[in-house]
């Protein structure tokens, strides 16, 4: 066989360390370069930790995303010209979702914006990141913004602690009343005289939060936390990026470079819940007019016969034609079934549809589902 | 990591074990921790023909999909069809529980081209 996609042989030299990384190797790691980035992909084995995290709870490095500030009279301007929400409704204390387009509707990243007392925050993917921040300079100096734009990734730590047992175990060993906070709510709070931001949000399809916090607090949290997190029967257990991977999936939840790309548009990925058509912003023109016309192609489900799994690229037929191709794929560890998400043309698109996918040669049947594949008990 | 000496290797991380003129064929503990979570192995039927250095089968994991090779050419006369339920065992005992398919080889002399296990661990940088 033919090893590939696998480069934990890599010089570690050449990668950026998250703060988090000793905690990484002393929980045995397995690490690969991501985005530039050290990551752990794995510490026991992809299908383990992410059947932790829907039946407890999992801890995930995200210190490698982007964590750019924006402060100044008209922060708020830019980012309303530059996302696709309607950034000037939302009130301190709140994140959003949103993509960040190029003025053909294209996406450039999606990100989370969240409203401070005196600042905002853009949370951005990592291989994005110095894509994003020229971005939105650009924007401001065209429109001439009093904005001041500084990206905070490596002086900070950001973790996501994910699953249902987290919200009353985060609550209490950070004396934050999570439960109260909203779902893309977040408050701040103290640990060792270190501030913290906790939001009430995720990546995995699970209740959670996500903590932003000083490098060396976060390393204080998590050495605090790993000696019970070796136990066996530890509620929260580390995770690696393998299983936020197959979680996001089974969540129906997009990935820059698979479900989103700068020639995808937000509403033929399903996402025109995160697009304000009626403001003015970068690449609105286009969405109107995708919007009022459908679009051609439409993100869907795919549910595969047997075993096999979609990899990105697979071509998705309707008997002899060609109708779509798949942006991600894998076998579900809680579903126990082949799942896949493709781009296929809007007559194919309704659940119940009938569809071939080729994977190596051979033609494996498949149906379209409604997204997202697994939906957390409320 | 172990890499037992009792067999040969190829370095597409395949295992041979020879037994009289059967060989059990398999892949390492290295191929299946870089693979991560193996999801399928696709077997061929008995009595297949493999060629040497042709795919006879393939892998999948969480991660990737990959085709597997033999160093031998000859006939399969058995398969582990346990790994049809639990492809997992590859992960867990890959050089025992986990092993692939038996060829009876046309000529066991060809086993002696392969690698030994201290040329698999050189060549594959381990």
């Amino acid at each position: 066989m033919t090893l590939f996609g696998c480069a934990n042989t890599l010089g570690g030299w050449m990668l950026k360390r998250t703060p988090l990384h000793e905690f990484h190797v002393a929980c045995g790691a397995k690490l690969v370069d991501f985005a530039g980035w050290e990551m752990p992909i794995l510490y026991r084995g992809i299908v383990e930790e992410h059947l932790q995290t829907r039946a407890s709870g999992s801890l995930f490095d995200v210190s490698h995303m982007g964590r750019i500030h924006l402060t100044g009279a008209a922060a708020m301007a830019l980012l309303d010209k530059a996302l696709t929400r309607n950034v000037s409704q939302q009130r301190v204390g709140q994140s959003r979702y949103s993509l960040v387009c190029n003025p053909a509707g294209g996406v450039l990243d999606d990100v989370i914006v969240s409203k401070h007392a005196k600042h905002w925050l853009v949370v951005c993917n990592a291989s994005n990141r110095e894509k994003i921040v020229k971005h939105l300079t650009g924007v401001r100096d065209a429109d001439g913004f009093e904005a001041e734009i500084s990206d905070q990734t490596e002086s900070t730590a950001m973790v996501a602690v994910q699953g249902p047992a987290v919200v009353e175990l985060m609550s209490e060993a950070l004396d934050v009343d999570v439960k109260s906070i909203k779902r893309y709510g977040f408050e701040s709070g103290t640990y060792l005289m270190s501030r913290f931001t906790l939001f009430r949000s995720g990546y995995t399809g699970e209740d959670g939060v996500e903590i932003i916090v000083s490098s060396g607090t976060a390393q204080n949290m998590v050495k605090s936390m790993s000696g019970e997190m070796s136990k066996p029967d530890s509620p929260i257990k580390p995770a690696g990026l393998g299983a936020r991977d197959t979680l996001r999936l089974e969540a129906g939840m997009p990935l820059y470079g698979h479900e989103l790309t700068e020639g995808i548009d937000p509403i033929s990925a399903g996402l025109g819940w995160a697009v304000d058509l009626g403001k003015p912003f970068i690449g609105v023109e286009p969405l109107r007019v995708i919007a009022q016309h459908g679009p051609a192609k439409k993100l869907v489900g795919l549910e595969l016969e047997g075993p096999r799994i979609a990899r990105p690229g697979s071509a998705v037929k309707s008997g002899a034609t060609l109708v779509g191709e798949v942006t991600s794929g894998t076998f579900s560890p809680t579903l126990k079934r082949s799942i896949a998400m493709a781009y296929v043309d809007a007559g194919r698109s309704a659940p119940g549809e009938a569809l071939q996918v080729e994977l190596r040669g051979s033609t494996v049947p498949a149906r379209v589902v409604a997204l997202p594949f697994y939906k957390r008990a409320k | 990591m172990p890499v037992p000496k009792d067999r040969k290797y190829l370095e597409t991380h395949e295992w041979h074990q020879l037994a009289g003129e059967v060989v059990t064929i398999g892949i390492t503990q290295i191929a299946a921790d870089e693979l991560t979570d193996i999801t399928y192995v696709k077997l061929p039927a008995v009595g297949a023909k493999v060629a040497a250095n042709a795919a006879w089968g393939e892998i999948e994991s969480v991660k990737a999909t990959s085709d597997l090779y033999s160093g031998v050419g000859g006939t399969v006369t058995a398969i582990n069809s346990e790994l049809n339920a639990n492809p997992g065992l590859v992960n867990s005992d890959p050089f025992g529980k986990g092993w692939m398919i038996k060829v009876k080889v046309a000529d066991a002399g060809q086993l002696a081209k392969l690698l030994s296990a201290e040329e698999y661990l050189k060549k594959t940088g381990h």
